[in-house]
């Protein structure tokens, strides 16, 4: 479904507003393709899903967002529009800093007619989620060479069983072509951080030091939004390890998953099953 | 530097030697090259008995966990095994190897070379499309365009593959696929894939592109500008002649919802779920509804043991392939200066018309298929053939055994004169496919022969 410029996969089913909402924000150079089995499994248990394309990434227009809180500010924006009351938010990589962050931002009063964040589901994160000045300036010189580094990193396995969407995908060869297909596709005249969409996402994940005022705010906030951590217990790009400053401001339940930093594709059952857990039963 | 290992039930890292820093790292990432891909991409241990080797599942289907699980499979909420027409643990190793190595993001194993095609071109067109085609294809292809199709009502044109005017000037609105082969068979052409790929790409179509002689070790058509690709396994990939099959690969590169004419892709799909693959899936669109209709509904699928021969193959392809070029090289080499052979048509030799194009796309070499003809008359063709002892005359190439036929009479025998002629077939045109085997031995089987010819004609050099 289209909501103005932003596009987003509903699970295979129509978005009905009414139903406890479920929204997957994808991480740096991805789209909502990443979320294929986790939206379509709760899409059909019950839930309306929002799988979003983030503007200027996959299906959807708009300006690259220019900070992730300007990103939480979009994201919160979207879900008003959508008629959104309530909303699981559920986040991987950058896209989970996004989801911290708009959670936090509906505490504010400001927002206080917006959407309340139930839960939060952070999904190969970190905090902070600081990003090699080596692999910056790649990506700023060769995003395409810097692709292929983070496709290796991303995926741990040679042979993980079953991989998403399904037997006979490559991994490692789906990581890099989204990755590829988003630099490529997105507008040149855009104002990009570092000049095309790659290193600008990154340089988002980056520049973002306020997530633990974030964390913060959702534990001391009014809308007792739940926080959960899924984390791959192989993960080279945002280590478990180095989750714990986030997980103990977030008060937050960790479930560990054994894979790499594409948890969504290396463990997609595990990780729908995590979500449904932390969500609770329906 | 990161220590690896390829051990246990993962295959990647085994230490890690991280920065303090939090958040993501700057060390060496893991990208393994093509040799280790070709024993490792898509296998892990057998989680249940621990085997080393890549278990060969000879089921049909696949038992449910619930009914709920069962329910989630069926509708691509979870990924996993239903029915073998469909997915197989064995065949799916097979499909993400040849992925990893073809550098694309999906494979798809079908019941032969055959069929692939089949798969690749049903997948994206349909009645009332159109194809444009190099006019040097393998007898089987050209038979499936030519004559088989358009009874299905998806035309072909057919144009010489080095022309890219004619490539160009073929295009109709209808048009859907540009379709060739890396090394036409027989005359070796080579095909432009860039040139190709950007002309493809300028006008909003798919290149597929047949890698049956080339292999991954040799070329990877998707680095250099196609969007599909697709192999007969039967001949180098599994290399040792005991069972047909084919590949299909995905490269996920090509947008198919920003051409604007590939429906199969961009509108519900009321066979299953009302899918839109597109918004499925937008790097792996084409292999999601190929095997979700494709192989469903027409069903040429792999067996699991033919996958598992083919995997067999597969291990040592880059050992077999370097040899099959060292073999050749002799026998290209030997032909040239032999006084009865006419012509060699192989792009290693300086006046191929592909041999600068081969040194661009092919630096590992050019194929182990090659044709020559020699200067008698058909008669000392056929004598030639009979008196070959190590060569085995019969209807296949790219086997470990080197291998000899006569095209005009077998393999492109539904040929018309004219399509022979445009395909670069002469009457006298012998191909041979060198194998493993000892050069020097090669060679003299060659040399008697050769010699055996020219005393049946009588004929001087």
């Amino acid at each position: 479904m289209r909501i103005r410029d932003t596009y987003a996969y509903t699970g295979g089913r129509p978005f009905d507003p009414q139903r406890p909402c479920m929204v997957f924000i994808h991480g740096a150079a991805n789209d909502h393709s990443v979320w294929g089995l986790q939206a379509r499994f709760f899409a059909h248990r019950g839930f309306g899903v929002l799988a979003v394309d983030l503007p200027c990434h996959g299906k959807s227009l708009g300006r690259p967002l220019a900070s992730i809180e300007a990103a939480g500010q979009w994201l919160l924006r979207l879900l008003s529009e959508a008629g959104v009351s309530h909303a699981t938010l559920v986040g991987h990589s950058m896209g989970s800093l996004i989801a911290l962050e708009a959670a936090a931002q509906s505490e504010e009063e400001a927002a206080a007619s917006g959407p309340t964040i139930d839960h939060l589901i952070m999904v190969g994160t970190t905090y902070p989620m600081t990003v090699s000045p080596q692999l910056l300036s790649l990506a700023q010189s060769d995003p395409f060479e810097a692709v292929e580094n983070v496709a290796a990193w991303s995926i741990y396995s040679l042979g993980p069983k079953p991989g998403a969407p399904g037997p006979g995908t490559w991994l490692y060869g789906a990581s890099r072509a989204l990755m590829r297909r988003m630099i490529r596709g997105a507008p040149q005249d855009a104002m990009f951080l570092g000049g095309n969409l790659f290193a600008h996402d990154f340089t988002l994940c980056s520049q973002y030091g306020h997530g633990l005022e974030a964390a913060q705010t959702v534990v001391d906030g009014k809308k007792q939004t739940a926080c959960h951590l899924v984390l791959g217990t192989r993960d080279q790009m945002t280590p478990a390890r180095a989750t714990t400053a986030l997980a103990t401001a977030l008060r937050a339940d960790i479930t560990p998953l054994a894979c790499g930093h594409s948890l969504m594709t290396e463990a997609p059952a595990g990780l729908s099953q995590a979500i449904a857990r932390a969500v609770g039963p329906r | 530097m990161r220590l690896h290992a390829i051990v246990g039930a993962v295959g990647a890292l085994a230490q890690t030697a991280c920065t303090l820093n939090l958040g993501m790292m700057m060390t060496t990432p893991f990208r393994p090259g093509f040799d280790t891909l070709a024993l490792h991409a898509g296998a892990t241990p057998d989680p249940a008995t621990g085997a080393r080797a890549v278990p060969i599942h000879l089921t049909t289907s696949f038992v449910f966990e619930s009914a709920d699980q069962a329910a989630a499979l069926f509708n691509l909420e979870q990924s996993g095994h239903v029915y073998s027409r469909i997915s197989n643990p064995t065949t799916a190793v097979l499909e993400e190897r040849i992925a990893a190595l073809d550098h694309g993001v999906a494979g798809i194993a079908t019941a032969s070379g055959q069929a692939a095609l089949h798969l690749a071109i049903t997948t994206l067109l349909s009645a009332g499309d159109h194809i444009v085609a190099s006019a040097a294809l393998y007898g089987g292809s050209h038979n499936l365009l030519r004559y088989t199709l358009p009874r299905f009502g998806i035309q072909t044109s057919f144009v010489p593959p080095g022309d890219l005017k004619a490539w160009q000037a073929a295009i109709r609105p209808t048009t859907r696929l540009f379709f060739g082969e890396t090394l036409g068979n027989p005359g070796i052409d080579v095909l432009d894939i860039p040139a190709l790929g950007e002309l493809a790409a300028s006008h909003r179509l798919a290149l597929l592109v047949d890698a049956t002689l080339t292999t991954p070790w040799l070329l990877q058509p998707l680095d250099h500008g196609a969007h599909l690709v697709f192999h007969s396994a039967t001949k180098f990939l599994s290399g040792h002649g005991t069972v047909i099959g084919g590949l299909v690969v995905d490269g996920g590169q090509f947008d198919y919802e920003a051409a604007g004419h590939y429906p199969t892709l961009t509108e519900p799909y009321a066979g299953f779920h009302n899918m839109v693959f597109t918004e499925e899936s937008t790097v792996g669109a084409f292999s999601l509804r190929a095997r979700r209709e494709g192989l469903r509904d027409f069903g040429a699928c792999m067996s699991p043991h033919t996958a598992w021969l083919i995997l067999q193959g597969l291990e040592t392809l880059p050992l077999r392939m370097a040899r099959h070029m060292s073999n050749t090289e002799r026998v290209v080499e030997f032909l040239l200066s032999h006084p009865f052979v006419a012509s060699v048509r192989h792009p290693m030799v300086e006046n191929h018309p592909g041999h600068a194009l081969a040194k661009q796309l092919l630096p590992r070499g050019a194929g182990a298929v090659l044709s020559f003809d020699m200067k008698g008359s058909r008669e000392q063709g056929k004598a030639f053939i009979d008196a070959l002892g190590l060569f085995s005359h019969l209807a296949n190439v790219g086997d470990c055994r080197s291998l000899v036929i006569h095209p005009a009479s077998t393999t492109h025998f539904r040929m018309s004169d004219e399509d022979l002629a445009q395909a670069g077939i002469g009457q006298g045109t012998v191909r041979l496919s060198i194998g493993l085997e000892d050069p020097d031995d090669l060679i003299e089987d060659l040399r008697q022969a050769l010699k055996r010819a020219e005393k049946a004609g009588g004929a001087r050099s």
